[in-house]
Formats: C-alpha cells, sequence, structure tokens
C-alpha cells in the first residue's frame, strides 16, 4: 500500500523530498549532520529518478496532475524518456557532488554555515528537478528562479575564501533575474494569444492562432530567456566568474546540473511548445542557435587556452562544450538532437570530475588552483590527478572514454545534414581544445615539484567520489548502450509530441 | 491612431517602464541603482500580466450567480502574485548580497569594485565575514 503511494506519486516526491528536506538541513547545528540530510536528499532522487527512467525508458509518458486538477487547468509534470534521462544524469551527478562535498567545503566554509550551505545546495536540486518535468509554462518560471536563487547563495558563499565570488553572484543573481523575466514577458504573449499555459496544450492552440506576430514575439523572448540560463554565447558572460569564485563542491553542482537543466528546458521550448509553428523553429535553429553554438565553441576553446587559473579555465571551456550541445539541438534533426543528450550526460560526468579534482588539489594545496601551483601535483597528489587525467582525456575525446562517443555521434548527426562548414570547423575546435589540456597535463605531469614542497596526504573522501566519475567515463566511453539509447529515444519522443499526436 | 493610443495606453506605460529598467540594468554603475532598475523592469512584466487579464467592462472574478455577468480573467493575476514573490526574494538577496560586497570591497560602484579586484584579490584576511558579522 505504502509502496504504491510512493510509486504513484513520484514526480511530485522528486521535487518535494529535497524542497522539504532543506529547511530540516539549515536547522542541523553539525555540518555532519547537515550532509547526511543532504546527502539522503539527492540519494532518494537519484533512486526516484531511476524508477522513473526505468517506467519511461520504452516510451512511457507519465502525466502528473498536481493536487488532482486535470491539464490543461492545474499544473502538471511530464516525465517521458527525454526528461527521466536527463532527471537521471541530474540526480546522479548530484548525488556524486554531495559525497564529494563532505570534505570539500569543511576548508571552504564556515562550519556555523555548513547546515545553510546544504539547504541551498537541496533547494537547486529540487529546483532544478521540478524545471525539468514541469509541462506549466509559468510554473517552469517559478522552479527557475527557486534554483537560481539558490545557486546564487551556494556562489556567494566562496567569499569565505575569495571575496570575488560575492561579485560574480551579484552579476549572476542580476543576469539571470533579466533573463527570466524575458521568459516571464514571452509566457505573457504566448498566454495572451493561445490562452493557455499547458507546454502541449499550447503547442495545440498555436496553429489555431494563425501565425500571429505576437507568438513570434512570444517565442523570440522566451528563448532569449533560457540562452541566458543555459550560458550560451553571447550571454554566457556570468559564467565563468561565477563557476571559477564559488566554493568547489558548488563548481561541481552547478557544472555537472544546473546549465543541463536550462538545456533540456531549451529543448523542450523548441521542440514541444513551438511544434506548432515548424518553420519559425527551423528558421530560429539555423540562424540563430547554430550560429550562437558555434561561436560560443570557439569563444570558450579560445579563453580558456589564454587563461592561467584552473577553474576560469574550465569554466571557459564548459561554454564551449555548451555549445557542442546546442549545435546539437540546433542542428534539429533526430540524431543530432540525440547527440546533445549524450553530451549533456557525458559532459556532466566529464565536467564533473575534472571539477572534483580541482576542488580536490584546491583542499590539498589550500590555495587556488593555478598553472603555478599545480606544476608537478602529479606525483605529490597520484590518485587525484590520475582521475584528473582520465576526465580530462574524456573532455579531449579520446577513444575509450565517454568524450570520444560525444563526438562520435556529434560528427555523424553533422555529416547526416551535410553541412561540412559545421563539420570543419567542430573538428578544429576539437582540436583547439587539446591546446589548453595539454597546456594544463605538462604542467601537472612533465614538470618537477618545486624543491621542498611539503608532502601532501590524500584524503579517501575527495579521490574516491573523483574515481567513481573517473571509472564513470571509460564505462561510458567502452558500454555506451545505455546512455545513447536513452538519448535516442529521448530525441524520438521530443520530436514525436506534436500538434495532436501525444497528449 | 490616437483613439488607438487611448485604447491601449496602459501597454505603453509598461513598454516606457520596460525600457527605463532595462537601461538602468545595463548602463549604471551603482549596484544599488542597478538592483532599483531590475525591480523597475519587473513591475512592468506585473503590470503587462495584469494588463492582460482585465476584461473591458468586467467585473472582480467573483461568482454574483448572475449568468449573464462579465468577469475579469483571475488567472494573470494569480500569476503575478507569484511573479512578485519571486521579485521581492530577487531584490532582497541581492540587497544582502551588496552589503557582503560593501564590507568586503568598501565600495558599491562597479567600476570601483573591479579596480580592487585586479589590484588585490585577497586584499582581506580569510573568513572576513564572520568577524564582520559579530
Amino acid at each position: 500500500m505504502m509502496g504504491s503511494v510512493i510509486l504513484t506519486n513520484l514526480p511530485a516526491l522528486l521535487v518535494a523530498v529535497p524542497l522539504l528536506l532543506a529547511p530540516i538541513s539549515a536547522l542541523f547545528p553539525f555540518a555532519g549532520l547537515a550532509w547526511a540530510v543532504a546527502l539522503v536528499g539527492t540519494g532518494a532522487s537519484l533512486i526516484f529518478a531511476l524508477l522513473l527512467q526505468s517506467v519511461t525508458e520504452t516510451g512511457a509518458r507519465i502525466s502528473y496532475h498536481l493536487g488532482n486538477w486535470e491539464p490543461p487547468w492545474g499544473i502538471e509534470f511530464v516525465v517521458d524518456s527525454a526528461s527521466s534521462l536527463t532527471l537521471v544524469v541530474m540526480s546522479g551527478l548530484g548525488f556524486l557532488a554531495t559525497l564529494a562535498a563532505r570534505q570539500l567545503v569543511t576548508n571552504e566554509i564556515a562550519e556555523k554555515d555548513i547546515g545553510k550551505f546544504y539547504a541551498a545546495w537541496l533547494l537547486v536540486s529540487g529546483g532544478l528537478f521540478g524545471l525539468v518535468m514541469t509541462a506549466d509554462a509559468f510554473n517552469l518560471f517559478v522552479f527557475l528562479e527557486i534554483s537560481a536563487l539558490a545557486s546564487v547563495i551556494l556562489i556567494g558563499m566562496g567569499a569565505g575564501t575569495d571575496r570575488r565570488a560575492l561579485i560574480a553572484g551579484y552579476h549572476y543573481l542580476v543576469i539571470g533575474a533579466v533573463g527570466a523575466t524575458f521568459y516571464v514577458i514571452g509566457v505573457g504573449f504566448i498566454y495572451a494569444m493561445t490562452g493557455s499555459l499547458n507546454m502541449v496544450d499550447i503547442a495545440n492552440r498555436i496553429p489555431d492562432a494563425g501565425g500571429s506576430a505576437a507568438i513570434y514575439v512570444g517565442f523570440g523572448f522566451m528563448v532569449a530567456g533560457i540562452l541566458v540560463k543555459a550560458a550560451i554565447f553571447p550571454v554566457h558572460i556570468w559564467l565563468p566568474a561565477a563557476y571559477s569564485y564559488a566554493p568547489s563542491a558548488v563548481s561541481t553542482l552547478l557544472a555537472s546540473i544546473a546549465t543541463k537543466a536550462a538545456l533540456y528546458v531549451l529543448a523542450r521550448i523548441l521542440f514541444t511548445v513551438f511544434s506548432g509553428m515548424p518553420d519559425v523553429v527551423t528558421i530560429a535553429l539555423s540562424n540563430v542557435i547554430v550560429p550562437l553554438a558555434v561561436g560560443g565553441v570557439f569563444v570558450g576553446t579560445i579563453m580558456a587556452i589564454y587563461e592561467a587559473d584552473v577553474k576560469k579555465l574550465f569554466a571557459h571551456s564548459s561554454v564551449a562544450q555548451i555549445g557542442y550541445i546546442a549545435l546539437g539541438l540546433g542542428l534539429g534533426t533526430p540524431a543530432s538532437v540525440s547527440a546533445a543528450f549524450i553530451h549533456i550526460g557525458n559532459h556532466a560526468l566529464i565536467k564533473g570530475g575534472i571539477f572534483m579534482a580541482i576542488g580536490g588539489f584546491v583542499a590539498a594545496l589550500g590555495a587556488r588552483a593555478s598553472l603555478d601551483s599545480l606544476i608537478g601535483i602529479g606525483r605529490r597528489l597520484p590518485l587525484t590527478a590520475t582521475a584528473f587525467l582520465i576526465c580530462g582525456l574524456s573532455l579531449a575525446g579520446l577513444p575509450l572514454t565517454a568524450g570520444f562517443i560525444s563526438k562520435l555521434y556529434l560528427v555523424r548527426a553533422i555529416l547526416e545534414t551535410e553541412s561540412y562548414v559545421i563539420l570543419s570547423l567542430v573538428l578544429i575546435s576539437s582540436a583547439l581544445s587539446v591546446v589548453y589540456l595539454w597546456k594544463i597535463m605538462e604542467v601537472m605531469w612533465m614538470q618537477p615539484a618545486p624543491a621542498r614542497s611539503p608532502k601532501l596526504v590524500e584524503n579517501p573522501a575527495i579521490y574516491l567520489p573523483i574515481w567513481i566519475v573517473a571509472l564513470g567515463n571509460i564505462w561510458f566511453g567502452i558500454d555506451a548502450s545505455w546512455l545513447v539509447s536513452a538519448s535516442q529515444m529521448a530525441a524520438q519522443i521530443l520530436f514525436d509530441i506534436s500538434p495532436g499526436g501525444g497528449a | 491612431m490616437i483613439e488607438q493610443l487611448g485604447d491601449s495606453w496602459n501597454y505603453i506605460i509598461v513598454i516606457i517602464l520596460m525600457m527605463t529598467g532595462l537601461f538602468i540594468v545595463i548602463a549604471r554603475t551603482n549596484l544599488i541603482k542597478k538592483l532599483i532598475g531590475l525591480s523597475i523592469f519587473q513591475t512592468s512584466v506585473f503590470l503587462f500580466y495584469i494588463s492582460l487579464g482585465k476584461v473591458a467592462g468586467g467585473t472582480a472574478p467573483i461568482l454574483n450567480g448572475n449568468p449573464g455577468t462579465l468577469y475579469s480573467n483571475p488567472l494573470p493575476h494569480v500569476l503575478i502574485l507569484t511573479a512578485i514573490v519571486v521579485g521581492v526574494a530577487t531584490t532582497a538577496l541581492g540587497l544582502a548580497l551588496i552589503l557582503r560586497i560593501n564590507e568586503a570591497f568598501g565600495s558599491i560602484e562597479e567600476d570601483e569594485i573591479i579596480a580592487a579586484k585586479l589590484n588585490q584579490s585577497l586584499a582581506r584576511p580569510r573568513r572576513p565575514l564572520d568577524e564582520a558579522s559579530e
């Protein structure tokens, strides 16, 4: 009896459990207990997400009516192959990031703030899960802001070690709020023209609105708002500072799950909400999303090549990787969208591992990770540095790593569309990314540690989670069948829900 | 033309407020002024939604049993209630951050802060905030 109640309410629980545990963790005065609460919250979400994924794997669609109000009147949560894959990736990496956070935060955040830290941590997770599941355009804005405000708190907590975190948090708050407000303006236009807030219902009603300019304006505002949240070039400027000055654990969480949720929402808006006007969406994809994505790939890679601060370097590299995902969405074919989903999963693994390892270096060195402070670190912290190396190779796309699978499917999808200019740009940018990776690896492994450098101790609580992620990178590089089939199903589902069809 | 303007004057106010707010966010260097601009920008969107929900000649949407009564649409107003809460939270968090920024950098002018950032990234000792709050 109890079990079936839990099963039927899984979508609501996935949001409710982290959100309800957040104030509980804030009340605990002890860091260990607060962490345990966060671990329970993220662990439970992982189990819920896996259960949801097992149900929807084959294309089933769960529609959950909050408060038993039928859509389109009430708020609906939808879990299908596309959202459940994103949920599994996010909750899995969220759980691993929480595991790693225990040790990473002790050096960076004052003991008395740790309860509040995990409260914000759970709010970010719960908000992002809701963002992925909700099928209500306005409810999406609420989840967007829950997760954004909590992320700002987490970023600002980096002020204990570096005061620039406050500025980074403030900029993210203002830029993010402007983005979210753009999104709300768009929803207003769409609501005025269609009279509905339910995504599938909007999709069904848009053809009746007869190509009114107000629909196009709303479309533009909504997409522009989400581009800010997904940190797609040129509205990515908040991301490098936010990721690099945030506490190490927060960089891990945000890099692996926050922009992923926004990219998923972008896919939903492009392919579900506006599936009623495919011509306009196609124009937007080929004239806006694809050029911006390619621009992001190059700007991110080139900025990373010239950056000496390691955390900021990988934040720039995230901009480039987000560009690859956006490119997959922008090409708009089932193959390219499934490549985007594959890269959503793999990039979460790669950047999660990289930022955890950087956190490990920072914790051991007690200083910011820069190219100078990492000299010879490969011999001083062999376990952490080897895991970092694996994730780095995965980022470069070496065969037998997860990153290779991403590149393979993306390149195949581009070949299918016969856009050879884009193909050559992607290949050039991949080659360029080796430049900044080599720069770090050379410093870490080829140069001897400075004389009389103190002996460093490796903490299993730090390197074990990193190794889980690193082995995940190898696992998904050798046996990618689960991720690939789930991503292909996700892409198929996204394209199937067209007016009158899927609902 | 002028009649049209008369009918939709509320939307014109929305646009003026929206542009004013966005301009302040972009152009001002004072962090508090930026936040004020953000609030004006958000408020313009509130007005936009409220205008959408108002039906000309419609009364407040409270059922009075008369089938012929024309009601305004309550839904946009409810949505904006939520958006106002979000806006308040954003402003509060922003002001709290500005307080901390002022403690850490001694300024709330963006150009001065950037100059300070360039000079010394860690001018204050580790964990300055604990001492400052006590």
